[in-house]
């Protein structure tokens, strides 16, 4: 069985198409990424699969049962990080937790049991009574982690959950999600964060304009569509370099005052910058970013 | 349970957990909650019972000050409804996010509405108790008959909580709700026999107040005060009940539209 299986899932507001056919399916135990710009419909996806959207077309079968027609017995047993900071701000950390709990309908004994462990899990065991004003917005973050966690669930969609961070906060949230998943846990991720991506998910799909364009685990996608290595020139004369060298690489583009060349074998095109010192260069392979970028483009989303 | 924005509502128990969460913010706040319930209806009674009672003298056959009381239980119930159903379910809603939150949960928002619903309705409770006190220490309570009082406060807030629900999902912001105050709240005070009887107004002007909710919440509660059993009772009550049916049910539906989409 899968934990979540989306099937040709279709929304329109008026005549904008926000989802155009998107299907995925998690297995148990996977992490999975959904990546995709601004507007690409990966919250809306979010909020069918979790029954507070009807879709057009298209099926959600959620840990199994049929949503929006199960979605109350299917967020029984799913977890939730949203991507706005939705805690109670009149609560302690620990009121958040039990109040959290009973919307899902746990024994008070359960959840006397069960916060102690969570607040040790999040990190927040001495911050069990302080107040919201007072975490700062990792604490937050750790603590909205803890919150859905409070039903033991199978499945956890974690929407932008590094969004705003400092690294230090970032690498205890990705360090917690690697021991969900070493829990048997199963994870639904959105993010705009590509290393992120790389890091923690075995399958990802990246999605734009409400359809998902490519899927697959962080490597295949990068063997599928870009070349393996990347030059970054930047500097005066660059425009002139390019100009003259531009047939030694398979592929170029520019993004303001710096031009990615994408290719097979750098060091004809390493060669060609060894008499010009005011260009600079970095040599890296190619990352799951240049992926995005050339399946996205470059243009802002606002 | 496919998402019907006209459907009916769905109930269930669970509505019981968002109304303890409400429940729990409130007791951190109780003391200065409870005071205000106790003051203003006192200040009310006393300022205007006295002050105004004073050049009136008696009204219908009673002091002004026993007149004013039962008024001052309809405006202040609906008032405490009114409040916690703009602006604070509001603030659940748009600011904190607070529903968004609960909706991530096995709860729906027809349970939300509901216990938003019965939780303004409990702080009219709360605040009827407290003018109920506060009119038992002027002295103004003759019988038991005034406890009725008590049920009275959670009818009428369970109307103006469902009409403030409505106005709630339509609301851009806090400030849309001054439309709600000035064209529905303010009319229903000074039309709805709280201060005056009704039949000082022209017939043109009883004819509106005579379809309001709150006159029937004050021909409830005047005889009630006064140790006499309401007549037509039961059509004063079936106005209430109707008002607050129609309206849930159209907050419901609007929520659902704002909400689910």
């Amino acid at each position: 069985m899968h934990m979540l299986e989306v099937t040709d899932l279709r929304k329109s507001y008026g005549d904008v198409e926000v989802l155009r056919g998107v299907s995925l399916s998690l297995a148990r135990g996977e992490c999975y990424g959904l990546l995709g710009p601004n507007g690409a419909g990966k919250t809306t996806t979010l909020r069918a699969c979790l029954g507070l959207v009807e879709p057009d077309a298209g099926s959600i079968s959620l840990l199994g049962l049929s949503v929006p027609t199960f979605a109350r017995e299917a967020r029984l047993r799913l977890g939730v990080v949203s991507q706005t900071d939705n805690l109670d701000p009149d609560f302690t950390v620990v009121e958040n937790l039990l109040v959290y709990g009973r919307y899902f309908g746990i024994p008070e004994q359960t959840l006397q049991e069960r916060i102690p462990r969570l607040l040790e899990f999040s990190e927040l065991a001495a911050r069990a009574d302080s107040k919201m004003l007072e975490l700062s917005g990792g604490m937050k973050r750790r603590l909205t982690l803890a919150r859905a966690l409070i039903n033991d669930p199978d499945l956890v969609f974690l929407d932008e959950p590094t969004t705003g961070l400092d690294p230090q906060a970032r690498h205890v949230i990705w360090d917690r999600m690697k021991q969900l998943l070493a829990r048997g846990k199963t994870i639904l991720l959105t993010t705009h964060f590509m290393d992120e991506a790389e890091r923690l998910c075995s399958r990802l799909s990246i999605m734009d304009d409400g359809r998902i364009i490519s899927t697959g685990s962080p490597q295949e996608l990068i063997a599928r569509h870009i070349e393996p290595e990347v030059l970054e020139v930047y500097g005066e004369g660059t425009q002139q370099w390019v100009n003259t060298h531009a047939s030694l690489a398979d592929r170029v583009e520019s993004a303001g005052d710096t031009v990615f060349c994408y290719l097979r074998h750098a060091e004809p095109l390493i060669a060609t910058l060894e008499n010009r010192p005011s260009l600079r260069y970095l040599h890296r392979r190619a990352n799951l970013e240049d992926v995005f970028l050339k399946l996205t483009g470059r243009d802002l989303r606002d | 349970m496919r998402i019907k924005i006209f459907g009916p509502p769905r109930f269930s128990f669970r509505f019981v957990s968002i109304w303890r969460r409400n429940f729990l913010v409130w007791r951190k706040f109780a003391v200065p909650s409870m005071l205000g319930n106790l003051a203003d209806p006192a200040l009310y009674m006393l300022g205007l019972g006295y002050g105004l009672g004073r050049l009136v003298g008696e009204v219908n056959g009673m002091p002004y000050i026993s007149f004013i009381a039962a008024g001052t239980v309809c405006y202040g119930t609906m008032n405490s409804a009114t409040f916690e159903s703009l602006y604070s379910a509001f603030s659940r809603m748009h600011v904190q996010r607070t529903w968004d939150a609960i909706l991530n949960t096995p709860t729906t928002l027809d349970d939300v509405i509901i216990a938003e619903t019965v939780w303004a309705a409990s702080k009219s409770l709360l605040s009827g108790i407290a003018i109920l006190a506060v009119i038992s220490v002027i002295g103004l309570a003759d019988t038991f008959l005034v406890l009725w009082i008590v049920p009275l406060a959670f009818l009428v807030g369970l109307t103006f909580a469902s009409l403030g629900l409505v106005m709630n999902a339509l609301s851009p912001n806090y400030d849309f709700f001054l439309y709600y105050f000035t064209l529905v709240i303010t009319p229903m005070v000074l039309l709805c026999g709280v201060f005056f009887p009704v039949a000082q107004l022209p017939d043109a002007l009883q004819a509106v107040s005579s379809v309001l909710p709150l006159t029937h919440a004050v021909q409830i509660a005047r005889p009630l005060v006064n140790g006499m059993v309401p007549g037509d009772l039961l059509t004063h009550i079936l106005v209430l009940l109707a008002y607050a049916a129609v309206a849930f049910y159209v907050a419901l539906v609007l929520s659902r539209r704002r909400m689910l989409q």
